[in-house]
């Protein structure tokens, strides 16, 4: 299968403290990635790279076939083709549940109102909020913000899905709805580029797992090979503490 | 009792000197706003020459009074370029110019109070910096500064009154005008107070009206 994200030599620091030191894979289209690892090991940074959120500074990325080291690539075109789902959420909180998800198609003039307004209807319907339509923010809980989150990435119809931690800010009883949807992606035959801490979400879906530690991957693989059969110590270590 | 009978006989000129410290103040606050975005992101941005011109107009406002800066600007000006100025506009000119700094620096730390992660997220869905600035930093940033811009306001209205000295008839130049000639000096003076007074306590009930709904949905 073609690969949908090519990611060679990266590095990247902030200021004096390189927080990627050498990282290297490739995604293909489809494929659902999986990057664990324990806090500071870079694996948050490795994903916002990947939509040029930050600056990188070493080795190249290719995003579907454009390169975002290169200075002549509209990282604007290309962001509108991966949707980025927040630990924190990040909605507006001064628009609307429907105003938040046609936001991006309305000001980028991908679709007519008409169009929008249908697409944030079935995106709610999707993500199963169609009663919310009409509410600010404010008065969704923290499931039902991130599936709102969700939704407004996916009004762009992007071919790629980033998820930055999406369930470490909710409390227990709502990760599972959040999930949910996500794995209706993966059913959907999304590419997926997934940093999380729920295992049992990165078993059951998972095409591949990397795990991350001090700035590389230190060892990937299905599921299974993983997180059944880790070969680095490293890897034995931090499973240890998480499983 | 006397001072009524003052307040009702000048009750007519000062409605016309208020309309003039009002439309000053109003256009000038219009005008330093848009100062005060220009100037913040010149401020923001990633070259050195913007950032610099911002901080020499921020230094130079701040860093003197607002006396010198009319002074200078009323007959230092003129002087060195040959031309006169329009009482009306030189005031625009300069409140506008000397508010449009202190409008940069708060309009600046209403954007800086914006979460992070509201730019990030726009930028995310492939909205340009200035289309995420327009749509969804500066609202919020806009909501959030409303009492301070309200405060400014209030600041500009009474550093209006300067201008009096230069022959602006608003409120204190007409009360100037009045006293040279019925000498009510307790009176008309007390008069003057209590109209910017009122206008004040007005604006700022406003500004802790607005203070208090800036949470959205709830």
């Amino acid at each position: 299968m073609a690969s949908k994200i090519i990611v060679k030599n990266l590095i990247k620091s902030f200021g004096k403290l390189e927080v990627l030191k050498d990282v290297s894979t490739e995604i293909a289209e489809g494929e659902v990635v999986v990057v664990i690892g324990p806090s500071g090991s870079g694996k948050s940074t490795f994903l916002r790279c990947l939509n040029s959120l930050e600056e990188i500074n070493g080795g190249t990325i290719i995003v579907d076939g454009y390169d975002l080291t290169d200075k002549k690539t509209d990282l604007n075109k290309v962001r509108q083709n991966i949707g980025m789902v927040f630990q924190h959420f990040n909605l507006f909180p001064h628009k609307t549940v429907k105003e938040n998800i046609m936001l991006a198609p309305l000001t980028l003039k991908t679709m007519s109102r008409e169009e929008a307004s249908a697409k944030a209807d079935e995106l709610l319907r999707q993500v199963g909020l169609s009663d919310k339509t009409n509410i600010y923010p404010a008065q969704l809980s923290g499931g039902q913000k991130q599936r709102v989150a969700i939704a407004r990435s996916l009004a762009m119809n992007p071919d790629v899905m980033l998820f930055d931690e999406p369930t470490s800010a909710l409390d227990p009883e709502m990760v599972g709805e959040v999930l949910n949807v996500m794995k209706d992606l993966v059913r959907m035959g999304m590419t997926m580029v997934v940093v999380t801490h729920e295992m049992g979400f990165a078993r059951e879906v998972g095409d591949r797992i990397l795990f991350m530690d001090g700035g590389y991957i230190v060892e990937e693989g299905t599921p299974d090979q993983l997180l059944n059969h880790p070969r680095e110590p490293r890897t034995v270590d931090f499973l240890s503490k998480v499983l | 009792m006397k001072f009524f009978e003052l307040f009702y006989k000048y009750l007519p000129t000062y409605l016309d000197a208020m309309v003039i410290t009002i439309e000053v103040t109003l256009m000038s606050l219009t005008i330093a706003t848009v100062l005060g975005i220009i100037f913040c992101l010149f401020k923001l941005s990633k070259f050195k020459l913007l950032q610099f011109l911002s901080d020499t107009y921020l230094s130079i406002i701040r860093g003197t009074p607002l006396v010198v800066q009319i002074l200078f600007i009323f007959f230092g000006l003129p002087m060195a370029f040959g031309f006169k100025w329009q009482i009306m506009v030189v005031s625009v000119v300069i409140l506008s110019l000397n508010a449009g700094a202190y409008m940069t620096e708060l309009i600046r730390g209403g954007i800086e109070a914006v979460d992070k992660g509201q730019m990030e997220a726009a930028r995310s869905l492939g909205l340009s910096y200035g289309q995420a600035m327009r749509k969804i930093v500066l609202p919020q940033a806009v909501r959030t500064m409303l009492p301070s811009i309200i405060n400014q306001f209030i600041v500009t209205l009474k550093d209006s009154s300067l201008l009096s000295f230069f022959g602006l008839r608003e409120l204190v130049q007409n009360t100037r005008i009045i006293v040279s000639n019925n000498m009510e000096y307790f009176i008309m003076y007390a008069i003057v107070g209590i109209y910017y007074w009122v206008i004040v306590s007005i604006l700022t009930a406003a500004a802790k009206m607005i203070e208090k709904r800036t949470t959205y949905g709830k």
